[in-house]
């Protein structure tokens, strides 16, 4: 091989090993790419639903309320009669099986859908009004153009017949996508088109909220500790080992603290905010002291000095001069910790959120679900209409993650100070 | 109720620190020199009457629960030792209006003894904080004076909680450890510990005892072959090892990349785009893997003719190393920027090309901390949880081909775990065995990370 020779090929190498680095890269962000577009296009169509044009009667006589009736007596009335006979009105058949079918077209909850618009209506007893009614899923689907039509009917889930009424109304302009405020407002259900983040939502915020006040203060004492007054000595030593290592725990065994010793030594109760709040703080206190003690360590020896020079005590230098200077570190510190403690979902399946929730809590003492845990609860539905509100979840989630992350980066452009 | 108290404890603290302020100016007023500034005498005060009394509360908030069940039970008529614990969960239950069952005398009697109990605890709590906040204030009121050393004592006090916030870390630890010895002791007094680790058949839904403090021969003969966790041991392992195929080199790679070649600009923009890799909560992974990555593979398999199941460690792996691509990624980028520039600049120096100087000068000298990073990415990997329980199998399956599914030990753990569980059975007990077998392997596996990332960066600082 010659001098030439040699030199070629070691460029070709050189050549070779930097287009691995740009394929590991770019196969990096080829996957972030993927992901999002996958969740993206599953999920947008969650935020609207299906809803079906219909005549509604309200007939005094056909309501059977008397004259005069108020809120509650409509909401605690039955309807279901008057309701079926209403619905039944939108494509007339007398058999009875077909009538099922035309129900079927509905979400079960017409009755009540009826009922409220009633109650907080009640003047339009006497009135014919155009209702637009949640449809079933398996239209909201087919609306949404998920479930191919060119199946035959036994692999369909929707029945020629339910096709022609469908394909009808859609022809008269009766069916339509609206806003889906359910999925922002309900708790979960086991119809999909009436399952809703909402009681999740308050889940997720409760826990968070318990984590933050838990475990901000007590992160930020520590690393005070450890960064100003601790002694150099065994005690201090074991302690910054002990942090370093519980960061690197895996979550789900911050899952069997609390369930070992919150829910079964100390009996709290299942399910909670409150348990999934205190757990998670255990778990998100490692990882908050960490940064929360480079940005006390960021500040330099100069402001204590000073400080300490024109008589202020030791603690009046820390709290009154470095603690305020390493805020904006500290805090965006806490938002990540936070961000990935609203995220976490092997802990608090551990402590038994995974149970069914209809109802949005009110307390961080109310039973619920959180956001992660949600996903992870739909994403076991088979059902077409969960795949789609998952990933909505899943985008609402990460829209959360992804202001949280904003803020904390946002805090420490705009107020940390530099020092030279 | 507890709520209540507290924030009224809180209120009248804030509230004396008003009382300590306004005396101190005064004694101020009266040209006398104070030892401290008068905001310290408020603090003083408050402390005084806020630290005590919520001691006591929270002390006897903790302890009346299980005395007024130790009176309750004392109580009941001759009952069957072993049921005391169901019948007191009955009368909590009656007493809360959540019961749903035959109610007996017992348990009606049992609920209006409770509930009296109850009252006069509760009472005499309040009576006793009530007391408490009122004498330490009156006595801590009357010690103030100009000589009192309210500074230094409120320091002192702060020390002390600063202290105290710093141990919640070993509290952890402790608190990890013995909730995880506690059931796992219990779980080998029935399981051998030999048969635990070294049993090659993992099949815990089999041993269904109905005691546990009476197992019989043939029950116990039955179940000590159903914890075998070797076949959750090396699916985990493998599951790893798949992971880190995909991250090792795509994380490796990107960082080298990252921190030899790319500009200023490239880097800024990547950065941040690989590192929210490492943000997406693990759920999402999980969902994607189970819903878009198994069947994917399914289909293309069965294309080729091939059996791929659709709980494939395959997938799960590779959707595990896409997570944990960043984690290799950025920690080797910083490893390889502290190599100090003087060894580049000698190789260059001697004709070598940049990717000469690479591989055969930075890496190497920067090969313990990347290897320190690969170490932690590892313990990530085996500590995944929602990854492998969406998209791995439930199944023990002791095999190496990646298209079968096989399990992992912290699947079993929420596969155990998830839903009701009884605290007396082995299966539930065995899931914190295995928890405590994860946290050791975790905890060698990051001690020895961090060790050889710091003797690294000493080398260089």
């Amino acid at each position: 091989m010659t001098k030439e020779e040699r030199i070629k090929k070691r460029y070709r190498a050189e050549k070779r090993f930097k287009f691995y680095g740009i394929i590991s890269i770019l196969t990096a962000l080829l996957f972030v790419f993927i992901l999002v577009q996958n969740i993206v296009s599953k999920g947008s169509s969650a935020f609207f639903r299906t809803v079906i044009q219909t005549e509604v009667n309200f007939d005094k006589d056909a309501l059977g309320l008397g004259n005069n009736p108020s809120k509650e007596n409509v909401l605690q009335s039955d309807l279901f009669d008057f309701s079926v006979e209403n619905l039944l009105n939108i494509y007339p058949v007398d058999d009875f099986e077909r009538e099922n079918e035309i129900l079927l077209l509905f979400s079960p909850d017409y009755e009540i859908e009826i009922k409220k618009y009633l109650a907080n209506n009640l003047d339009v007893i006497g009135q014919t009004v155009i209702l637009e009614l949640t449809s079933s899923d398996d239209i909201d689907q087919l609306n949404k153009g998920n479930f191919p039509r060119e199946l035959p009917e036994n692999m369909r889930r929707v029945s020629d017949f339910q096709l022609e009424v469908f394909d009808k109304l859609n022809s008269e302009n009766q069916i339509s996508k609206i806003f889906n405020n359910y999925f922002f407002s309900n708790g979960d259900s086991r119809d999909p088109e009436l399952a809703g983040i909402g009681g999740s939502l308050m889940g997720s915020f409760f826990t968070v909220m318990i984590c933050l006040l838990l475990s901000f203060p007590v992160a930020i004492l520590a690393s005070i500790y450890l960064e100003e007054f601790a002694p150099k000595n065994r005690i201090t030593e074991i302690i910054e080992i002990n942090i370093n290592n519980l960061a690197a725990v895996p979550s789900i065994v911050y899952g069997l603290l609390g369930l070992g010793i919150l829910l079964n030594f100390m009996e709290f109760p299942r399910s909670t905010p409150l348990v999934a709040g205190i757990t998670l703080s255990l778990m998100t206190l490692p990882r908050i002291i960490i940064p929360c003690r480079a940005s006390l360590k960021a500040v330099p020896p100069s402001i204590r000095e000073g400080a300490l020079a024109v008589g202020a005590s030791k603690f009046q230098a820390v709290f009154h001069h470095v603690v305020p200077l390493a805020m904006p570190g500290t805090l965006s510190g806490t938002i990540i910790g936070l961000a990935q403690a609203l995220g976490e979902t092997a802990p608090l399946i551990l402590i038994g959120m995974v149970a069914f929730v209809v109802d949005v809590p009110t307390s961080p003492l109310d039973p619920s679900a959180s956001l992660p845990v949600q996903v992870y609860l739909w994403s076991e539905s088979a059902e077409r209409g969960f795949v789609e509100k998952t990933s909505a979840t899943i985008m609402m989630l990460l829209g959360f993650l992804i202001v949280m992350n904003f803020i904390a980066v946002y805090l420490r452009q705009k107020f940390e100070r530099k020092w030279n | 109720m507890n709520l209540t108290i507290f924030l009224l404890i809180l209120l009248f603290s804030l509230s004396v620190f008003f009382l300590g302020k306004t005396k101190a100016t005064n004694i101020s007023k009266e040209r006398v020199k104070l030892h401290s500034l008068p905001n310290y005498y408020g603090y003083y005060i408050a402390l005084w009457c806020g630290v005590p009394a919520l001691i006591i509360f929270s002390l006897w908030s903790l302890f009346e629960p299980m005395i007024i069940k130790l009176l309750v039970i004392n109580n009941l008529p001759n009952q069957d030792p072993g049921k005391l614990n169901l019948i007191y969960e009955r009368i909590l239950a009656f007493t809360n209006g959540t019961f749903t069952g035959e109610i007996n005398d017992t348990i009606q009697s049992g609920s209006k003894q409770y509930q009296s109990l109850r009252d006069i605890f509760e009472g005499s709590k309040i009576a006793l904080v009530s007391v408490v906040i009122l004498l330490c204030s009156i006595f801590a009121y009357q010690k103030i004076s100009a000589k009192t050393k309210a500074r230094d004592n409120v320091e002192k006090i702060l020390r002390g909680l600063l202290f105290t916030s710093s141990l919640i870390a070993i509290l952890t630890t402790i608190g990890i450890i013995l909730s995880l010895l506690f059931e796992s002791i219990k779980f080998f007094s029935v399981i051998n510990i030999v048969d635990f680790l070294f049993g090659t058949g993992w099949s815990p839904q089999r041993a269904f005892v109905r005691d546990a403090s009476a197992i019989t021969a043939e029950e116990l003969a039955e179940i000590t072959d159903a914890f075998g966790s070797v076949p959750l041991f090396a699916g985990t392992a493998f599951i790893a090892l798949i992971a880190m195929l995909v991250a090792a080199p795509i994380g490796l790679f990107s960082g080298i990349f990252m921190a030899e070649y790319a500009s200023v600009r490239v880097r800024k923009f990547t950065k941040p785009i690989i590192e929210i890799l490492a943000g997406i909560p693990t759920v999402v992974y999980g969902f994607f893997a189970a819903l878009t990555v198994g069947p994917f593979f399914r289909e293309f398999g069965s294309n080729l003719g091939l059996d791929v199941s659709s709980e494939s460690a395959l997938a799960a792996g590779l959707v595990m190393g896409v997570m944990i691509i960043p984690y290799v990624s950025s920690l080797s980028d910083d490893v390889i920027n502290a190599v100090p520039q003087s060894l580049r600049e000698g190789s260059y120096a001697v004709g070598a090309t940049k990717s000469e100087t690479i591989k055969k000068v930075v890496v190497p000298a920067a090969l313990p901390g990347i290897i320190g990073s690969l170490l932690l990415a590892i313990s990530r990997a085996i500590g995944e949880t929602m990854i492998v329980v969406m998209a791995a199998g439930l199944a023990a399956n002791l095999t190496i081909n990646p298209l079968e599914s096989t399990t992992t030990i912290t699947t079993q753990i929420v596969m155990i775990l998830i839903g009701d569980q009884e605290f007396d059975s082995p299966k539930t007990q065995s899931a914190f065995a295995l928890g405590l077998t994860l946290f050791f392997a975790t905890l060698v596996l990051n001690y020895i990370a961090l060790r050889v990332v710091k003797k690294y960066r000493e080398k260089y600082d």
